[in-house]
């Protein structure tokens, strides 16, 4: 059955997306509102901490981002660790790439800029439901923009409701355990086998011998022994 | 100095990771290296934010059991290791820190 375009279909697509995406904003709208007490609490004024999220648009990077500022880093070390943090997003850009190869320029600088953890598994799962038919429907792209935009609007408006109760939030709660909480739980189930637990492991212990080093440069040591023991055990295990 | 320059840079090069592939592809061949290199990406980075919050207190390695923080860690684990659920894993932590700060301040 090959649907003719139409606006109907692109909108039903669209709808789906959202649909889709909504019981992953269980899990992300706590997150914000957390990201925006955090980043009142670390000093940064309640504009930065609204724009960080239109503009880095990045859960995990903006948790770290805070930190950083809030323990007085440097501007190049603050944005270095955005970037690295943010690396694995260039995984899921060649992940969605054949799909959304025959788009134009405008709607692939739109898609790239939702392509979240969350959004990217939502739309992902959409992709690979119906593998390389793009006849079963040509308006995929909607579904991703769909669920993209509903992620996007529940992070700016959780983080508008953190900022507004940060300062009524007081520090014996210690909410910033939730940062290392989160990772945990990300973490964890992507141990799928021993390289990605060896390269886990040498990282954590890279980090925490490190931990001496200026302005948290230990993350990028880890990060660098972490990638390179990876390789290494992937290359002996095979 | 204005925050705002620093996560506009930031956001610029987020925005370009998540834009690479998807611009490129067609026109050069991603290298396989790379390719395996960024699996480790998560894991690694995570990992190494993860470990120095549990261990490190006050500036100083605490692998005993009056780190509360590392406790409450493990037990957060061992929830994501069963049932790879966020929310859950996030309230177990939470509960645990709270319960053994609770029992400290006795």
């Amino acid at each position: 059955m090959s649907a003719p375009p139409s606006p109907s279909t692109r909108r039903r697509e669209f709808l789906a997306g959202c649909r889709d995406e909504a019981p992953i904003l269980l899990g992300v709208a706590p997150f914000g509102m957390i990201y925006g007490i955090l980043a009142l609490g670390a000093g940064l004024p309640a504009f930065t901490a609204q724009a960080m999220s239109s503009i880095v648009f990045a859960g995990s990077a903006q948790f770290i981002a805070t930190q950083l500022v809030g323990s007085g880093a440097p501007a190049a070390v603050v944005v270095a660790t955005i970037f690295v943090v943010n690396l694995r997003h260039a995984l899921y850009s060649a992940s969605v790439a054949p799909y959304v190869r025959h788009l134009g320029t405008a709607w692939k600088g739109v898609l790239a800029y939702l392509l979240t953890d969350e959004a990217y598994a939502v739309a992902i799962h959409r992709y690979l439901r119906d593998g390389d038919h793009t006849e079963v429907s040509p308006h995929r792209h909607w579904y991703f923009l769909g669920a993209g935009i509903t992620l996007w609007a529940s992070w700016q408006a959780s983080t508008a409701v953190g900022i507004l109760l940060g300062a009524q939030v007081p520090r014996s709660w210690s909410l910033d355990f939730t940062l290392p909480l989160t990772f945990i739980a990300l973490v964890f189930p992507a141990l799928k086998d021993r390289a990605a637990a060896a390269s886990a492991l040498a990282a954590g212990a890279t980090a925490v011998l490190a931990f001496g080093l200026p302005y948290k440069l230990g993350l990028m040591a880890a990060a660098v022994t972490g990638i390179v023991v990876g390789l290494a055990a992937e290359r002996a295990s095979s | 100095m204005s925050w705002i320059l620093v996560l506009a840079l930031g956001g610029l090069l987020t925005f370009a990771t998540r834009l690479s592939f998807i611009a490129l592809l067609g026109r050069v061949e991603t290298p396989d290296l790379l390719r395996r290199a960024l699996r480790y990406v998560p894991p690694a980075v995570l990992s190494a934010i993860i470990l120095p919050e549990l261990v490190v207190r006050q500036g100083a390695v605490d692998l005993s059991f009056h780190n509360q923080r590392l406790l409450a860690g493990l037990a957060a684990a061992a929830v994501a290791l069963r049932t790879r659920n966020v929310l859950l894993t996030i309230g177990v932590g939470m509960a645990a820190l709270w319960v053994l700060q609770a029992l400290a301040a006795r």
